[in-house]
């Protein structure tokens, strides 16, 4: 989230799409309860299911699944139709002013530099129009490995601050949404007209200064083939109308686990390290070149372009938690030592190899593949490829007992596995982000029983050994291993205390626990495991685990619960929240402000003593120095501007183009096959969801729960149910062209019948993911109840994120 | 008037609600059936402060505990609230959040490590000597035959592809960071978690 959990309530208009937070977050969500009572905060709903959300919004709109890239092109084209941006935020904050390169072009669905072959986008032309010529050896795009390399050059770019040039990004965006009328976002979406201008009218209502409108999301969002590009729509909405930095504005993700964000923070992720530094590549061969190549260069004279000056000094700090004293300038602090991916190695494609033979175990610390999908069943043969497998849970999972799933003859399966028991968070201490990026600090309540062991001493044991290993026998370029700086009083299980001060970051030469990432050095002296942390564990101590309850501005900061990164910042790009003079755009709702020496309110995401006369940029983060309405060169795989695609597997032909489906998606060995080409043998739309008395699968195992929301249900509308015979509680059977499951029929008119194209009528199906195998009702039943047997193994093309949402399949009674 | 604490207001309002004024009018006297009511399942216990496990809201939660400080016994969770103080929550929790109990203490949760043969029906218990030794082994000979230190361009890579570390959303940041920073010494390129679904 750009803002956090009890902001809601400062919001005059939220729009809640591709999530259900009044079921899935409610203790979170009553802030916009809150909001609605105490400021008349609106509340739009946008969703394939009318849900418990819908039934506390003021508007309920039902959406196509999978449609939400043009939904929000409308939402842009009516803006910027009807004037209704906030121009005044949009000339200083946003990148409108900018000139794009001539040869950026675009034509019936495709932007300029398409590889139809390779499916790929040279993305060379999707560049400003620069002051001079590029410098010369500037590397070219990398589609292969995704997003996140630098926008090219030095030279700055060109601007217009007038917006008149016809080339300008302002322009060019106008161009490009034209398409996107509300008569053509109702025939993708199947929103009626009418009610598509009704959010429209009142959402995009936050486009002045003294009105803010935030938009909420969860990971469903982002289960599409264009989900980058979804959340890329809702960015551009939001800086069109000024809502990206303030108090009751921003693009909010819902996370859906207690520590997804933080761990996503400390880069258990395979494209990132620590903090968001890109992993570094094949050919940087030096550390110079790592530094060359990734960080952010500043495109205008205005932008500071914090984190790209300052990338080094991130890295190398990091280094030097890691390797401590081998680290050092001579060996270019040990970078050769980072491993450099061959390609995207994303969670889909290490199944894949898995699946191909080539990966031969697959370590699962609390995260179970089979049920997680998708295509379950492609994933469990992954799993069956595999020579090992290591299970780390307290509890079985679906993955540590796929060799004895239902149908599966545990002989035919070759797959040797450990089950070891691990404690369970009440056991331990340690900190969990937050969706609004607030680490809080947990106690151990119990110890753990028997011999359950924490997971860092299945880590601390395993490295022992490995490194026992090692020395004894030699093998593979054992240096990074040996030279792991592990300094632990623990060393078979480091203490949580010692690993947050870790992360913190030391100041070398002192000792001290550093107060600021600000104070990170490049030449070794300074040492922090992930710099955004920095601030988190200080002199001061635990930050984390501060409990002080003062609201002292009224907005819900509260600046000393906890600490939020970085820097304890609340609201990020907060220097938005205010004008060219430094006042807030709405004083009554200040982030923070300029008092004529320094910023005041929120922590500034801003030098405190940057004076606004001075001009620079607000956006600190990027090499502009202001948010992008259009994104340059490599930072997207599929396009500066987000376009309407069809899903994979959709019932209707594109109507804004001739392109149906992304055209860079990755296809993996063999999933093509298994798509529906059209809608004749499957002729629905269905999506999976969540409901509130479970999380993911881990709750199978928690009788309460089991007792409230006992067994697998498919949601589907009374029209599709009357035209097959299905009653209200008998058994239904759902096939897509991968599988199939059976459940229980709960026929509903939640899931309204659309009008899509030139009115065909689409009925939707909602199927929630919870039921398995391995725990509750599923325990022992050869029932198919994993909604994920349903799902199309293919990805986001950007990151890779699977297509949960939107696929094709028929229902009968079973 | 003097600040009273959540649970003196609690302990007093439940004093009134289970009817001492009631009874005082009748004649009782009513100082015992007050001090009943003052004891709760919580009274003796240790609080401890602890965070939901399940979605990133990050409700704070109080953990009640009874026993365990004297040698050879186990403390027992007994009840798990939401916390008042947090400005997240101010003490709500959803159906989950409030069941967390049954997750934390549950028959179903392994016991001891176990390991799985090629094609076996069954696990086995094995000692956790065993389990390191096999998974350092396991983990070992696939990075030896999967390390790659110079890729075919003759660039240095020093990554491995032999295993992959899958998870992490459900364990802390401290956990989290040093999974990343073993699995990245190591050479571990497939390194993953749940942020994708």
């Amino acid at each position: 989230m750009t803002n956090h959990w009890r902001d809601f309530k400062n919001s005059d208009v939220i729009l809640v799409i591709g999530a259900n937070p009044a079921e899935n977050h409610p203790c979170g969500w009553k802030w916009a309860h809150v909001g609605r009572d105490e400021r008349g905060t609106r509340i739009i709903h946008v969703d394939p299911r009318f849900t418990r959300t819908s039934a506390i919004a003021d508007v309920f709109v039902p959406i196509r699944a999978g449609t939400d890239v043009a939904f929000f092109a409308g939402l842009i084209n009516y803006v910027l139709e009807n004037e209704l941006h906030q121009e005044d935020y949009v000339k200083l904050h946003t990148n409108a002013s900018f000139i794009v390169s001539e040869d950026f072009t675009f034509d019936d669905g495709l932007f300029s530099g398409y590889d139809e072959a390779e499916r790929t986008y040279d993305s060379s032309s999707w560049d400003y129009e620069r002051d001079e010529e590029k410098a010369e050896g500037e590397e070219g795009p990398d589609p292969g490995l995704g997003q996140g390399t630098s926008p090219g050059a030095a030279a700055f770019a060109k601007v217009d601050p007038t917006l008149a040039d016809p080339r300008c990004v302002f322009r060019l965006m106008k161009e490009h949404y034209r398409r996107y009328t509300p008569a053509m976002v109702s025939q993708i979406t199947g929103i009626p007209e009418d009610k598509f201008l009704r959010v429209a009218e009142e959402f995009c209502s936050t486009g002045t200064a003294d009105r803010a409108g935030s938009v909420v999301y969860a990971v469903g969002l982002t289960h599409h083939t264009s989900g980058v590009q979804i959340i890329r729509g809702a960015g551009i909405l939001q800086l069109l109308l000024g809502n990206v930095g303030i108090p009751g504005g921003g693009v909010n993700a819902e996370r859906g686990h207690a520590n997804i964000q933080g761990n996503t923070d400390n880069a258990i992720s395979w494209e990132i390290l620590p903090g968001y530094l890109a992993i570094p590549r094949a050919g940087m061969e030096t550390l110079d070149d790592y530094v060359e190549q990734i960080p952010a260069k500043a495109l205008r004279p205005e932008s500071i372009n914090y984190f790209g000056s300052n990338y080094k000094k991130f890295l190398v700090s990091l280094l030097k938690a890691w390797f401590g004293d081998e680290a050092t300038e001579g060996n270019d602090f040990a970078y050769t030592w980072l491993p450099k991916p061959a390609q995207n190695s994303s969670w889909l494609t290490i199944h894949d190899e898995a699946r191909a033979g080539r990966l031969d175990g697959i370590i699962y610390g609390g995260f179970t593949g089979v049920t997680v999908g998708p295509d379950s069943t492609r994933m469990a043969e992954s799993l069956g490829n595999l020579r090992w497998m290591v299970i780390m849970d307290p509890l079985p999972t679906s993955a540590s007992e796929f060799w004895r799933a239902p149908g599966v003859d545990p002989a035919s399966v070759q797959t040797e596995a450990l089950f070891l028991p691990t404690t369970h968070w009440i056991e331990k201490s340690g900190s969990f982000t937050n969706s609004g990026r607030w680490a809080q600090w947990k106690h151990a309540v119990l110890p753990a029983e028997g011999e359950i062991r924490d997971d860092n001493w299945v880590l601390g044991s395993v490295y022992q050994e490995l490194k026992r290993l090692y020395e004894d026998e030699g093998g593979a370029f054992p240096d990074p291993l040996l030279a792991l700086r592990w300094p632990y009083s623990d060393p078979l299980n480091p203490p949580l205390e010692e690993l947050a001060k870790e992360v913190n970051g030391v100041d070398l030469t002192t000792g001290e626990q550093l107060p600021s990432f600000a104070e990170l050095a490049d030449d070794g002296t300074t040492s922090s495991g992930n710099w955004i942390y920095a601030g988190s564990w200080t002199e001061e101590g635990n930050q984390m685990d501060r409990r002080g309850t003062e609201d002292p501005t009224g907005l819900g900061f509260f600046p000393e619960w906890c600490w939020s990164w970085p820097l304890n910042r609340r609201i990020l790009y907060n220097r938005a929240s205010a004008d060219g003079e430094g006042r807030p755009w709405d004083p009554t709702r200040p982030g923070i402000q300029w008092n004529g020496s320094a910023w005041t309110g929120d922590v500034p995401d801003f030098p405190a003593d940057s004076d606004p006369a001075d001009g620079q940029g607000a956006f600190i983060m990027t090499g502009e120095g202001v948010g992008r309405l259009f994104a340059p060169l490599t930072l997207t795989t599929d396009g500066p501007f987000p376009e309407h695609y069809e899903q994979t597997e959709s019932p209707i032909h594109n109507l804004v183009s001739s392109i149906r489906r992304n055209p860079v998606t990755f296809l993996y060995e063999g999933a093509p096959a298994s798509f529906a080409e059209d809608d004749s043998e499957y002729p629905y739309v269905a999506t999976t969801y969540r409901v509130t008395e479970h999380e993911h699968y881990v709750t199978q195992n928690v009788p309460y729960l089991v007792e409230t929301m006992p067994d697998f249900f498919v949601e589907l509308p009374v029209e599709l149910a009357a035209e097959k015979g299905i009653d209200n509680g008998s058994q239904v059977r759902v096939r897509s062209k991968r599988g199939e499951v059976v459940g229980v029929a709960m026929v509903t008119k939640r899931m309204r019948p659309l009008r899509v194209g030139d009115g065909k009528v689409v009925y939707q199906v909602g199927i929630p993911v919870h039921w398995h195998y391995a725990g509750g009702k599923g325990e022992g039943s050869q029932a198919p109840m994993m909604a994920n047997l349903l799902t199309p193994y293919i990805g986001d093309a950007n990151v890779r994120t699977p297509e949960y949402k939107g696929f094709l399949v028929n229902v009968e009674k079973a | 008037m003097p600040e009273l604490s959540r649970r003196q207001f609690l302990q007093g309002t439940a004093g009134v609600a289970g009817g001492a004024v009631g009874l005082a009018a009748f004649g009782f006297d009513a100082e015992a059936a007050i001090r009943e009511v003052r004891s709760t399942r919580i009274e003796q216990a240790t609080e401890t402060r602890t965070l939901c496990p399940y979605c990133a809201v990050g409700c704070s939660m109080l953990a009640y505990t009874i026993g365990g400080s004297s040698s050879n016994t186990h403390p027992v969770l007994v009840h798990i609230e939401g916390d008042p103080d947090s400005p997240i929550n101010e003490g709500t929790l959803c159906p989950k959040g409030a069941s967390t109990l049954q997750l934390a203490v549950n028959a179903k949760r392994a016991k001891y490590p176990m390991y799985r043969q090629p094609g076996g029906d069954q696990w086995e218990r094995i000692s956790w000597d065993d389990a390191v030794g096999k998974m350092a082994r396991w983990m070992k000979d696939s990075r030896d035959e999967h390390f790659t230190e110079t890729d075919e361009d003759g660039n240095t890579v020093n990554r491995q592809t032999g295993f992959s570390f899958l998870g992490g959303a459900t364990i802390s940041n401290e956990e989290g960071y040093l999974t990343a920073k073993l699995m990245r010494a190591l050479g571990t390129v497939y390194l993953e978690q749940q942020a994708r679904v």
